[in-house]
């Protein structure tokens, strides 16, 4: 038995609170309190699943709080999502202003992907850099709450540094390598690059020693802490952002397709989800579901043989980029290689019954395509659950607030991580050889009694494969 | 009387109150087992430099001292991070910290081999598709664990799991490339092996030795026993000991020429003509030193101009490494990373100001030193496309040529 004693709403802060009577004299307190509230819902006045009870009894405070202690809780990020859009949805019921907004901004991010395509591959390289260091900031600033560490000024002066320094580090071996030619011409480039490794070494060292004298006594383990959490998170963000670049100047179809897979699965299995979704897929994620898994998987599938069918056929997206040193631009223009010409390839009898044809012509990349797609569709998600087991386990939502309704650049890429990493390991095990720029590079580097040796070998090998003597007597 | 024994090992005279005569016995005492402290850490270093010089004769079978020394440091830094965050309860994660490092040195010695070992590999089948697919089979075995990771993560230890998961990560960056850098510098030559530990060695014990006779001024807060004496005689010290012990092995080629490895015989073998920074040369000296000393010129390995920097580095920057490693043991609230050697703690307290030499040195070689690898040119031409290597056989061609290094009969032939 109980009785209502005092109920109220408090506008300010969200909570409803009742105090409960029990028969036997006892007395409970307990509030229903709103906590992280979506904009939508604040707007409309509902406050349905983000609420949390909080039943207090004798001090006593919740027991999920106490397998992780002595780890301080994340605060909730404000919801700072643009006037505009509360404006023009207002009027439509909550659900579905949601799937609007979400919709809206999907399209408005697919289109915004292809604008940026169309601009080149200069403008694609600064949009990488630009959400690169957008998702470290995101995981920089969970990281400074998680530890309340505002107040340790070096902190963020240091991280930024040594984002600073990575980056220099990896573009500089990306440059050396593209614009071979241009660095050569000017001296102070050429310097640069010659001890290229020496400076970066030394960047990042002197990064080191500011750390080691930062320390402040009663701070310490906070303070390794951040350091561990900042070089984590250059190791996943930028590198990865640097694999996608490199995928990037191989041609700007290894850049377009394994994205548009990932958020091809990313959609198809939402829809298969919602339509035919039953049973779920794991603990992490409980809106996955089987259904959506292996729906969304041969969907990608389909889709990644079609997109590379269309654009296999361009030479702006085919051909690797390359920086030409007269007109100081870069072209992309080319021979399109073996991968990228259209072959006979003949069906297996099961299909010759089914589709009467005996051959079918497909570009070799997309058979290519199909790994990437399977790899994006089954490798892909673990990058998601990492994502959300990460997210769950610092009590966030979502990474940040930065696209209403998807939350931050991180939540949009979290399912990219592995896809980056796939794509370069698989060009250079199975499509690429070496750079024969850099091939040459490094033998003018070489000693000359060893080029000389090498020269030796070349022409042995060549004319084993009889491909010397015809050409010298050519010019001869 | 009785004596009563207090947790730091230190005898104490229990005395009851009615006694009178209190003060030599317990002095004598204590400086006696000060004085065994210091006998045990005296025997152990002795012990551990002859062994170090035992493996160096033994040749570069050193590499299996490198991988075991990194094995136990990955060890004592997990268990560290295992205490730290009561993790023992979590079966699943000491096993793939394990495959973590297992996948991570299978990668890191695939390349190393494949670079060194490259005619071995060529010959055996399995060697060779293990290599052509090497960094595909190293990135799939390291996703299984990803994704194993992912399946284990537990409800109520999330925070924990992914704690760990940074930890050991971390961990692998530090222990494994730094202990992988050290067997390239190895494969170079013997030399860029055992000068660089060895001045980091000296600068440790050049250090102590000037702290403890001329110590006066700290250092720094974090490691009070360091003083601003030891800093700077250990930098002289370990200077003019780089310089010499430069001088005594730069005329060996067992220590100088780099490792091959014989395919016929299969075994590494040590022998070359020495590179130019190990033949002697005549250097002038600048007029101050040539009145002070009287001599004109003087005969020097090139080699030991460059212990200088590595001597200069192991002096002024090590220490940061030591710093580094006191700062995480004083917020980890630990005295020592392990008990392994007795008097001296765990390999990784040994060890900690190793860990920017290896790569400083790493790092020198190939800005400095070394060019590209010719059998690593030689193999990544031969992958080539026969237009490309068509092309690149007419740019080498023209260019040696311009240098006047074919023989005539090449010429001839062509």
């Amino acid at each position: 038995m109980y009785s209502e004693e005092s109920s109220q709403l408090s506008e300010q802060s969200c909570c409803r609170c009742i105090t409960v009577l029990w028969g036997n004299g006892a007395r409970c307190v307990v509030c229903l309190c709103c906590k992280g509230v979506s904009f939508l819902s604040s707007l409309f006045g509902y406050q349905g699943s983000d609420s949390e009870l909080k039943v207090e009894k004798d001090g006593v405070s919740d027991s999920e709080s106490k397998v992780d202690s002595g780890l301080p809780e994340v605060p909730v990020p404000p919801d700072d999502t643009p006037e505009v859009l509360n404006k023009a949805l207002s009027g439509l019921s909550s659900r579905w202003k949601n799937w609007w907004v979400r919709g809206i901004l999907t399209l408005a991010m697919i289109s915004f992907f292809f604008f940026i395509i169309y601009l080149g591959p200069m403008v694609l390289m600064m949009i990488v850099l630009c959400v690169q260091i957008k998702c470290f900031h995101e995981i920089i600033t969970i990281g400074y709450s998680v530890y309340h560490s505002y107040h340790l000024p070096w902190f963020r002066t240091l991280s930024w540094y040594f984002l600073l320094c990575v980056n220099y580090f990896f573009y500089g071996e990306t440059v050396t390598d593209y614009f071979f030619t241009l660095v050569q011409r000017e001296e102070p480039l050429r310097i640069l690059s010659k001890y290229h490794r020496f400076i970066s070494f030394a960047l990042y060292l002197t990064g080191f020693c500011m750390f080691v004298l930062s320390l402040v006594k009663k701070h310490y383990r906070l303070q390794f802490y951040m350091f561990g959490w900042t070089h984590v998170t250059l190791l996943i963000v930028v590198t990865q952002s640097h694999l996608i670049i490199h995928n990037l100047f191989e041609g700007m179809i290894w850049f377009i397709v394994p994205i548009s897979c990932v958020i091809c699965n990313d959609i198809m299995a939402y829809m298969f989800g919602f339509f035919f979704g039953r049973t779920p897929l794991i603990k992490l994620s409980p809106k996955k579901t089987w259904e959506g898994f292996i729906g969304g998987f041969f969907a990608t599938i389909v889709f990644g043989i079609l997109l590379s069918y269309v654009m296999a056929g361009v030479r702006y997206f085919v051909c690797p980029v390359e920086f030409n040193n007269d007109s100081n631009s870069f072209q992309v223009d080319c021979e399109p290689s073996d991968l990228f010409q259209l072959q006979d390839y003949a069906l297996p009898s099961i299909l010759e019954s089914v589709t009467g044809w005996t051959t079918v012509r497909l570009y070799p990349f997309q058979i290519h395509s199909i790994a990437l797609s399977t790899f994006a569709s089954i490798v892909g998600p673990f990058g998601g659950f990492f994502a959300s087991g990460f997210k769950r386990a610092f009590k966030i939502k979502d990474f940040a607030n930065t696209i209403p309704g998807h939350g931050g650049i991180m939540d949009r890429f979290d399912c990219q991580y592995l896809m980056a990493t796939f794509v370069n390991v698989y060009i250079a095990s199975f499509i690429r050889g070496p750079n024969p720029t850099k091939v040459i590079q490094q033998l003018l580097a070489l000693r000359v009694d060893q080029q000389l040796h090498i020269f030796n070998s070349l022409k042995a090998h060549l004319t084993e494969k009889g491909l010397l003597p015809a050409l010298e007597e050519a010019a001869a | 009387r009785p004596f009563k024994v207090d947790n730091q090992s230190k005898l104490q005279l229990v005395t009851d109150a009615s006694s009178t005569d209190k003060v030599p016995v317990s002095l004598h005492i204590s400086i006696l087992h000060r004085w065994k402290n210091y006998w045990i850490r005296g025997v152990l270093s002795l012990a551990m430099i002859s062994g170090f010089f035992l493996i160096i004769y033994m040749g570069p079978i050193a590499l299996i001292l490198v991988m075991t020394v990194q094995i136990k440091c990955f060890q004592e830094i997990i268990t560290i991070g295992y205490r730290v965050y009561h993790s023992y309860e979590l079966p699943w994660f000491r096993t793939l910290s394990w495959y973590f490092l297992i996948c991570v040195n299978y990668f890191f010695y695939g390349e190393t081999l494949a670079d060194y070992f490259g005619a071995l590999v060529q010959r055996e089948e399995p060697l060779q598709f293990l290599a052509r697919y090497h960094r595909f089979i190293s990135f799939a075995l390291y996703l299984a664990g990803f994704c194993m990771f992912v399946l284990s993560l537990v409800k109520k230890h999330y925070r924990l799991q992914f704690y760990m998961f940074a930890w050991t990560h971390v961990t692998l960056l530090i222990v494994v490339t730094q202990s992988h850098l050290v067997i390239q510098n190895l494969f170079e030559g013997m030399i860029w092996f055992i000068v660089p530990i060895s001045i980091v060695i000296c600068n440790d014990i050049m250090a102590y030795l000037f702290g403890f006779f001329f110590g006066r001024t700290p250092l720094i807060k974090l490691s009070p026993k360091k003083t601003w004496e030891g800093f700077i005689g250990g930098f002289f010290s370990t200077v003019v000991f780089g310089f010499i012990l430069a001088y005594l092995l730069s005329q060996f080629q067992y220590c100088v020429c780099p490792v091959g490895f014989n395919s016929e015989t299969n075994k590494f073998t040590v022998e070359c003509e020495p590179p130019d920074i190990f033949v002697m040369q005549e250097y002038t000296l600048p007029a101050v030193l040539q009145n002070t000393l009287k001599w004109k010129t003087v005969n020097l390995y090139p080699f030991q101009i460059h212990s200088i920097f590595l001597s200069s580095f192991a002096s002024l920057i090590g220490p940061f490494g030591g710093f580094f490693a006191s700062g995480f043991k004083r917020a980890f609230k630990i005295k020592d990373f392990a008990d392994t050697i007795p008097g001296h703690g765990g390999i990784m307290d040994r060890f900690d100001c190793q860990y920017l030499m290896a790569t400083f040195t790493h790092v020198y070689i190939a800005s400095f030193i070394r060019g590209p690898n010719p059998s690593k040119v030689l193999q990544q031409l031969l992958m080539l496309q026969p237009e490309q290597q068509l092309s690149i056989f007419h740019t080498l061609h023209s260019h040696l040529r311009e240098r006047d290094m074919l023989p005539p009969a090449a010429n001839q032939a062509e």
